[in-house]
């Protein structure tokens, strides 16, 4: 009978532990740290958590600390709605960053809309913020800016027939899908789309189909996690015989390390961040870069990548508007994050409007190339 | 004491009484929600101990059924420009002759055979919900149009929480009945031995065929409020793992007890909530309390609880 | 042809690692009629635990032997503390017992080791082959090597040694073999630690190739108990035969139909042998009901 007491008590405590001091600016986070995404959430939480106490440690916001709760949503968008639920009914924060997946702030927004919270969303999906939404702000490039830039990069180099090979999750069939909506803008003939499931290990199957294509001049890989590094293993180990793309899904050391030597010569539209040492002193937007690169590989001991980035930005893009609101209330904090103005970000320099609510644009993304295991600029 | 215990339909009096109890208890309409959810997770749950607490099918795809039921609800308005409403019940309905038309060749698998061919097709539906992307929305889902019953918008914690309370109430009611009929004690006859029942002339096939057929149709009915509840669905609604998590509940509630299934519900529904302030632990714990309870409530909780009682009563 | 051969290779390699995986589940099911759904678990922790350990510093091989004796005893302590004490429950209930086992794994080991991905170096040190116009990664053929080694290996303990003899007495009858002065409880815990060595071993075999995270265990298992079903749970080379049936299935459909619905394909056909193999393809006896 123990565990049963144990399990009511539990039940019965939960509440209790959220009651805020009076203090604190409670600010609420749903992020997916397990499950298919946990590749890009688990870094999303490492760096809100390393910021919250240095925000907290410099003074925090206003005279007042704030305070992040973090919940995880195990990749399931229901389970961010029940935890979205719980930060504005029984949390009672009065804001939101977070969202890993598209699926997962888009099931979020209707909660937050309703409360007249304002939520800073971290996912890619150019559908939470087109059509502009009052409350929804989002940090992150759209995946569209993503194949707009590989597309450019392909028509450049005369690449214009190309396949896709992609995974099964949101962030890859959403890139799959919106590359598709804007390919012909860039002159670019999609011949083939390719899949492999969540899990699997070996793509040569897929990639022999791809390479007997005729006429066929690149392949792209859109996904994250470990199916970037196998494909491109399995590509060279076939001998592709033609440029491999990847998404910014990839835009990390991780993917470097696992892919191996294999990656000699893949390209990708990732952020500045990777490429922060290698920037002039004179772009604006290498200190900030350097500081966040300094600070995170300081605390938990590993590389930064362009999902903390996201994560970054949210948090300080929230924060920065409650200073100039002078005060977390939640109407006004939105008013500011509209009017947020040149602030300098990881992902680029953002303008939001009330048109706007992204507020960076193309050249936020640079065109990377591996070289001797390292990211260098290609543009 | 005992006879409380042996009437039938005493679970979903008992379930009557919190459900009306609830909405007075508790702070916040957050409470509603985990409700809610505990109410839609125990549909399926109910349906799903039917079949294996009473026909003795396992099913690992019930998550198929599920999942069928919340985008019929959702593709019906916003790809044929039919009424929520409408789509939900066709979505049902079709569920049902899905179930039907499955059934016939996979319950003549037994035991773990049946559990990879349920398994299979768990797989197939979520496979095509991620990948017919421009019917479904793909991995990151689609939204749900809003539930019109005549005049009333369905919409809000507090109107589906009664929604869910009361469509869970009538299913137990169901399942009570099916179960003091004819076809209860047939089934029962299934669960101990398939020969014997067949030799008793009863016509295992079709009973078995029966309840598959009346569990996918819990299952989808859940599927479609908890699409039309939470207003967006996505393709993890199909998954695998909701599959597991269902057989998970019905187990731990304890096989061939309604109530247990609404225990089993609940308990898995509440406890990451109750978990999260653990925060990376919560994941180890919750698999560790599973654990302990399935080794100390061996039978389920439910029914390892009632012969206690009886006994202590006797 | 070269095209069709590389598809064909690819089955082979992908097939081989669903074998390996799908082998740990027969030892078990044929002393307990327990499919352990925290076998997936035993492969992530042989991949995992080697991973960190190379990753803090340490030469490949003690790295594997410390991932193989921690599995190991792993194993036994689910035994002993989660299987045993529930030894007259149904097989269900024994299952789910093994999935919360494997939950509580999976939490321990993303804490203690981290959510990134992992690899490790291929064991030969040319990483591919050119075979016959096709490109075949030599893990891959250590994969295939490594599961026929390992199956060979359980036969001969099951058929040479006392151990393995009171293993297959306890399978085939519980009750004479216990009459028989086998303990039971001895067996089935035996079987889970070798179970747990198996799938340590294979998870350090399949990680060069398919990288490993901490959560690698849980759709490898699905695969594997499917691969084990189809090729027959009471066999010991059913699993080899199902693991590298699907693995064939998925290239031929990836390759050939739809790289989209390539596990439909997989599973479809592995129905339609059910149907008419309901034991499995090398199955004997009929299979118990769950």
């Amino acid at each position: 009978m123990k565990p049963i007491r144990a399990l009511v008590c539990a039940v019965l405590m939960a509440p209790g532990l959220a009651t805020a001091a009076r203090s604190e600016i409670l600010i609420g986070s749903v992020l997916s740290t397990t499950g298919p995404a946990s590749f890009l959430g688990e870094p999303e939480k490492q760096t809100l958590e390393v910021y919250a106490k240095r925000i907290n440690d410099a003074g925090g916001v206003n005279g007042e600390k704030i305070r992040l709760i973090i919940y995880d949503d195990g990749s399931d968008a229901s389970n961010s709605r029940t935890f979205a639920t719980r930060l504005v009914e029984q949390d009672q924060v009065v804001a939101v960053v977070g969202g890993t997946g598209t699926g997962n702030s888009l099931a979020m927004i209707p909660v937050f809309e309703e409360a007249g919270i304002p939520f800073v969303s971290l996912s890619g999906g150019v559908d939470i913020i087109d059509p502009v939404r009052k409350w929804v702000f989002k940090p992150p490039h759209t995946d569209r800016m993503a194949c707009a830039k590989i597309f450019t990069d392909l028509k450049q180099r005369g690449l214009t027939n190309a396949a896709f090979i992609a995974g099964q999750g949101g962030y890859a069939k959403s890139m799959v899908t919106q590359c598709r909506s804007v390919a012909g803008q860039y002159g670019i003939k999609i011949l083939a789309e390719e899949s492999y499931g969540p899990r699997d290990s070996d793509m040569t199957a897929q990639l022999t189909r791809i390479k007997a294509l005729p006429g066929l001049k690149a392949v792209i890989n859109a996904d994250i996690g470990q199916g970037p590094a196998i494909v491109t293993r399995n590509a060279a180990q076939i001998n592709l015989g033609m440029p491999l793309y990847q998404s910014h899904g990839a835009a990390t050391q991780g993917y470097l390390e696992l892919a191996g030597p294999a990656a000699e010569g893949v390209r990708l539209p990732g952020p500045s961040l990777l490429v922060a040492e290698q920037l002039p002193d004179s772009d604006p937007q290498k200190k900030v870069l350097l500081d966040y690169t300094a600070v995170i590989e300081k605390a938990t001991g590993k590389p930064v990548g362009t999902f903390g980035g996201y994560a970054h930005d949210g948090l300080l893009l929230l924060v920065d508007a409650m200073k100039r609101a002078g005060s977390a209330d939640p109407a006004k904090v939105r008013d500011q994050l509209e009017k947020t103005k040149g602030y300098v970000a990881t992902v680029g320099i953002i303008t939001m409007s009330p048109t706007d609510h992204l507020g960076i644009d193309l050249s936020a993304f640079r065109m990377l190339e591996v070289k001797r295991g390292k990211w260098a600029v290609v543009d | 004491m005992r006879r409380i215990l042996a009437n039938p339909y005493a679970p979903a009096f008992a379930l009557a009484v919190v459900v009306v109890m609830v909405p007075l208890l508790v702070p916040s309409p957050f409470y509603l929600r985990l409700a809610t959810l505990v109410f839609i997770n125990a549909l399926v749950v109910v349906g799903l101990n039917l079949l294996m607490g009473y026909a003795g099918q396992i099913s690992l795809g019930h998550a198929a059924f599920f999942a069928m039921g919340a985008y019929a609800s959702a593709i019906g308005p916003a790809h044929l420009g039919l009424p929520t409403l409408a789509s939900m019940l066709a979505g049902i309905v079709l569920t049902g002759v899905v179930a039907y038309g499955v059934g016939k060749p996979i319950l003549r698998f037994k035991g773990y055979h049946l559990a990879v061919a349920t398994l299979g097709l768990g797989v197939i539906v979520s496979i095509v919900i991620t990948n017919e992307i421009a019917w479904t929305g793909g991995p990151d889902g689609m939204q749900v149009a809003r539930l019109w019953i005549g005049s009333w918008r369905v919409s809000g914690v507090a109107n589906w929480y009664w929604v869910a309370g009361i469509t869970l109430i009538v299913a137990m009611l169901g399942a009570a009945n099916l179960l003091s009929s004819p076809t209860g004690r047939a089934l029962r006859a299934i669960h101990d031995s398939e020969v014997a029942a067949g030799v008793l002339g009863i016509d295992v096939a079709r009973y078995k065929l029966l309840v598959f057929v009346i569990s996918a149709i819990y299952a989808a009915t859940a599927g479609a409020f908890l699409a039309l509840f939470d207003g967006h669905v996505t393709p993890v609604t199909g998954g695998i793992l909701r599959s597991i998590e269902f057989v998970a509940m019905a187990v731990l509630g304890g096989l061939g007890s309604i109530l247990g299934s609404v225990l089993g519900a609940a308990v898995l529904v509440v406890l990451p909530q109750a978990l999260t302030s653990f925060h990376e632990f919560e994941h180890a714990i919750l698999g560790a309390i599973l654990m302990v309870l399935m080794i100390a409530l061996r039978r389920g909780v439910i029914p390892s609880l009632q012969s206690w009682l009886l006994r202590g009563a006797a | 042809m070269a095209t069709a051969l590389q598809i064909l290779f690819s089955g082979l390699t992908v097939g081989a690692i669903y074998a390996l995986v799908a082998i740990g589940f027969t030892l078990v099911y044929s002393s307990s009629e327990v499919v352990n759904f925290a076998q997936g678990e035993f492969v992530m922790l042989g991949g995992m635990i080697s991973a960190t350990a190379v990753a803090a510093g340490l030469a490949p091989l003690p790295a594997a032997s410390l991932a193989i004796v921690a599995t190991v005893v792993t194993g036994i302590l689910l035994y002993g503390l989660a299987v045993a004490p529930a030894r007259d429950a149904s097989p269900i209930v024994v299952i789910i017992i093994t999935i919360g086992a494997s939950i509580f794994i999976r939490g321990l080991a993303s804490v203690g080791m981290g959510k990134e991905f992992h690899t490790l170096p291929p064991l030969l040190a040319t990483p591919t082959l050119d075979l016959g116009g096709a490109s075949v990664q030599t893990q891959g053929l250590v994969v295939m090597a490594g599961s026929v080694a390992i199956v060979l290996t359980l036969w001969l303990f099951l058929r040479m040694t006392k151990l393995g003899r009171g293993i297959r007495a306890t399978a085939a009858n519980r009750l004479a073999a216990q009459l028989a002065g086998i303990n039971p409880r001895v067996i089935v815990g035996l079987t889970f630690a070798i179970s747990a060595l198996i799938g340590a071993l294979g998870g350090i075999l399949i990680t060069p190739i398919t990288l490993t995270s901490f959560d690698v265990g849980t759709l490898l298992a699905v695969k594997g108990f499917a691969a084990a079903v189809l090729g027959g749970l009471t066999h010991p080379a059913g699993p080899v035969l199902g693991g590298l049936m699907i693995g064939l299935l998925e290239a031929v459909g990836a390759g050939y139909i739809s790289s989209q619905y390539k596990d439909v394909f997989a599973f479809v056909v592995l129905l339609g042998v059910l149907f008419l193999r309901p034991q499995g393809i090398l199955g004997g006896r009929a299979v118990e009901r769950v």
